[in-house]
C-alpha cells in the first residue's frame, strides 16, 4: 500500500507526494501501462467497426465515447476542479499524481472513439450531405470539436505531462505545478459552454 | 558542466526560451480549421484553395519551430526525445485511424492529400509541443539533438 511521504516543493511550499517522489528516480506513471492493453483492445474494436461500417456499432462508439467524454469533462471542470482548488497543494499533488496518468489515457482514447465513429456514423446516416436538415448542426458540432481540440491537445495536456515530469523530480517546484494546473481553472469554462453545447447540437441532430 | 548549463540544472523554469509551445498551437489551430472548413463540404468537391492556404501556414509554422528548437542550447534533449517519441506514436495511430476512416469513405485524390497532410502536420506538432512543454522544466543533459 502507497503510504505518502513529505517531501519539499520549492521555497516555502511543502507537500506531501507519493512514495515516488521520495526516491528521485520517481516511480510515478506517467502513462499507466495497465491501462494500455484496454486502450488497444478499444482501438482494434474501433477499427473493425469502421472497417464493417455496422451502424448499431459505429453508433455504440459514438454514443458510449462521446457520453464518456462529456461527462468527464463536467465532471472533472465543474466538480472535481473547484475541490481540488479548495485543498491544500499536498493534497492537490496527492490527488493529481495518481488522477493525471489515468487521464492521459483515458481522454485521447474516448475523443479517437468519439470522432472517428461520429465521422462514418454521420456519412453513414447522411447528416454530413449539404441537403441534409442535419448539416449546420454537423458543421457546428466540428467547430465545436475543434475548439476542444485545441484546449486540450495545445493546453491541458502539455500542462498535465509537465506537471506529471515535474512530480517525478526528487524536489518538484511547488509554485511551477501551481502556475500549471491554473490553466485548468482558466479553461474550465471554455470546456465546459463547448460540452453544452455538444449535449444541444446532438440531441438537435438525433430528433431531425 | 558550465556555470550557465549548472544554473539549468538548479532553476530550468527559470530559463526564458523561444516560443515553442505558442507556435505549435498556432499550427495546431490552423490544421483544425483548415481541416473543419474541408471536412464540412464534404462529400462534395470543396475549393482546395482556403484550406491549403491554412495548411501551407501550419506548415511553415512547424518549420519554423524546428528551426527554433535545433538552436536550443542546453536542453533536455534526452527527455524531449523521449516524451516526442512517444507522443509521435500515440498520435501517429491517432493519425492513421482517422485516415482510414477517409479511405473508407471513399476520399480520394487531391482532397485525400490534402486531408493526409493535414494529419501529418498534426501528428508532428503535438509531439513537439508535448515533448518542448515538458523538457523546458527539466535539467539540462547538454547533448545536442542528432
Amino acid at each position: 500500500m502507497e503510504r505518502p511521504v513529505s517531501a519539499e516543493l520549492g521555497p516555502g511550499l511543502t507537500a506531501r507526494l507519493p512514495p515516488a517522489t521520495r526516491t528521485g528516480a520517481s516511480s510515478i506513471q506517467v502513462v499507466p501501462l495497465r491501462g494500455l492493453p484496454v486502450v488497444a483492445v478499444v482501438l482494434v474494436l474501433l477499427v473493425v467497426t469502421l472497417v464493417g461500417n455496422w451502424l448499431w456499432a459505429l453508433d455504440f462508439f459514438h454514443v458510449v465515447g462521446g457520453g464518456l467524454w462529456t461527462g468527464v469533462d463536467l465532471f472533472v471542470g465543474f466538480v472535481i476542479g473547484p475541490i481540488l482548488g479548495r485543498l491544500p497543494t499536498a493534497a492537490r499533488a496527492e490527488f493529481s499524481a495518481r488522477f493525471m496518468p489515468k487521464m492521459v489515457l483515458l481522454m485521447p482514447t474516448l475523443v479517437i472513439m468519439t470522432l472517428a465513429s461520429g465521422w462514418q456514423l454521420a456519412r453513414h446516416v447522411g447528416t454530413l450531405a449539404a441537403a441534409s436538415p442535419a448539416h449546420p448542426w454537423v458543421v457546428a458540432s466540428l467547430i465545436v470539436v475543434g475548439v476542444l481540440a485545441v484546449v486540450a491537445i495545445g493546453i491541458l495536456e502539455p500542462a498535465n505531462l509537465a506537471v506529471l515530469f515535474e512530480m517525478r523530480k526528487p524536489r518538484p517546484d511547488g509554485e511551477l505545478i501551481a502556475r500549471l494546473m491554473h490553466r485548468f481553472v482558466y479553461t474550465a469554462g471554455i470546456t465546459g459552454a463547448m460540452q453544452l453545447a455538444t449535449l444541444v447540437i446532438m440531441t438537435r441532430i438525433a430528433v431531425l | 558542466m558550465s556555470d550557465g548549463a549548472r544554473s539549468l540544472v538548479e532553476a530550468p523554469s527559470a530559463r526564458r526560451l523561444p516560443p515553442v509551445d505558442h507556435v505549435a498551437l498556432a499550427s495546431i489551430a490552423l490544421v483544425v480549421v483548415g481541416g473543419i472548413y474541408f471536412a464540412a463540404h464534404l462529400p462534395a468537391r470543396p475549393s482546395v484553395a482556403p484550406s491549403a492556404g491554412l495548411l501551407a501556414g501550419a506548415v511553415a509554422l512547424l518549420l519554423a519551430n524546428l528551426v527554433m528548437l535545433s538552436r536550443i542550447r542546453p536542453f533536455a534533449w534526452r527527455l524531449f526525445r523521449r516524451v516526442a517519441g512517444w507522443a509521435l506514436l500515440a498520435y501517429a495511430l491517432i493519425a492513421g485511424m482517422l485516415e482510414l476512416v477517409f479511405i473508407l469513405d471513399q476520399t480520394r485524390g487531391f482532397a485525400l492529400l490534402l486531408l493526409t497532410l493535414m494529419l501529418v502536420v498534426f501528428a508532428v506538432d503535438i509531439p513537439v509541443l508535448f515533448a518542448f512543454s515538458v523538457a523546458r522544466y527539466q535539467p539540462v543533459d547538454e547533448r545536442l539533438p542528432a
